[in-house]
């Protein structure tokens, strides 16, 4: 089980700075805010999946640090893309960063107690670290709009601190 | 000249004397993931009135577990400094957001 998580968070990550970035060349600032949106619902999906099934306080709390933190962030990308007229494009990336997304939810939704707790917390740590791959790499300095790019950086530090709450939090479930 | 020294010498003994200054409230404002600048010249007594302008929801919490104050998007708290010496805080949701307040007696 384990070294189907790790598998498939290394997959995940792969897809993420790999082959589906590679193919979606220099996404325009429509995919690019639709990649964003998408990879911050990802990660509110996994939170509410974690809150339905966890009963370990500190899964819990970042659990609902995730869902809040995340609904802020997009709800402000959306008044954005809003402001600027920008319809969000959906995009090969977007595509494969929500298969992956369900898949997980499909996998984990099997799992109980500790099992969870620790495939939900390691996922996560993998899961951020792909997202600020990517946001480095590709979704900044691909980024047109000066407000859309200020944005994703301020995503990029809030994921930042993430990865490191993350990485505690699967420390202290070890 | 001499005359001059020794009032100021007079002035700055009658300072001494007098009972400490009332105490101030300076704000420290969290705005993009990170804490503002702390206040230099703190003493015990004084306020901090945490200000968060973010849209996400942070804590300023210290780690001596003197004060742990949760600060929702736009929220102002108060933490009044009761003792000397240099507390480290962080926040509890976002570890690597830290700060240091430096509070003589
Ligand atoms: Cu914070």
């Amino acid at each position: 089980m384990i070294r189907r998580t790790l598998l498939a968070a290394a997959a995940f990550a792969l897809t993420l700075s790999g082959a589906a970035l590679a193919q979606a060349a220099k996404p325009n600032d429509a995919q690019i805010a639709h990649i964003a949106y998408t990879a911050g619902v990802i990660d509110i999906a996994a939170a509410k999946q974690a809150l339905k099934k966890s009963h370990n306080k500190q899964v819990l709390d970042f659990a609902n640090e995730m869902v809040r933190d995340h609904t802020a962030v997009n709800d402000k990308a959306l008044a954005l893309v809003k402001k600027l007229g920008v319809t969000p494009q959906d995009n090969p990336t977007s595509q494969s960063l929500k298969a992956a997304g369900d898949a997980k939810l499909k996998d984990f939704a099997k799992l109980s107690g500790k099992a969870f707790d620790k495939a939900y917390a390691n996922n996560e740590v993998a899961y951020h670290k792909a997202v600020n791959g990517a946001l480095q790499t590709t979704l900044i300095p691909d980024a047109k709009n000066a407000e859309l790019k200020s944005l994703l950086q301020t995503g990029l530090k809030l994921f930042t601190e993430h990865q490191h709450h993350a990485e505690m939090l699967a420390a202290g479930l070890k | 000249m001499a005359a001059a020294a020794g009032l100021a010498l007079l002035s700055l003994a009658a300072c001494n004397r007098a009972p400490p200054p009332a105490p101030k409230t300076y704000q420290v404002t969290i705005a993009n993931m990170a804490y503002g600048p702390t206040p230099s010249g703190l003493r015990t007594g004084d306020v901090i009135e945490w200000v968060n302008n973010d849209i996400f929801q942070h804590t300023a919490t210290a780690k001596d577990g003197s004060f742990d104050v949760d600060l929702p998007p736009q929220a102002h708290a108060r933490t009044v400094l009761k003792a000397p010496g240099v507390v480290a805080f962080y926040c509890r949701y976002h570890p690597g957001m830290t700060g240091k307040l430096v509070v003589a007696g």
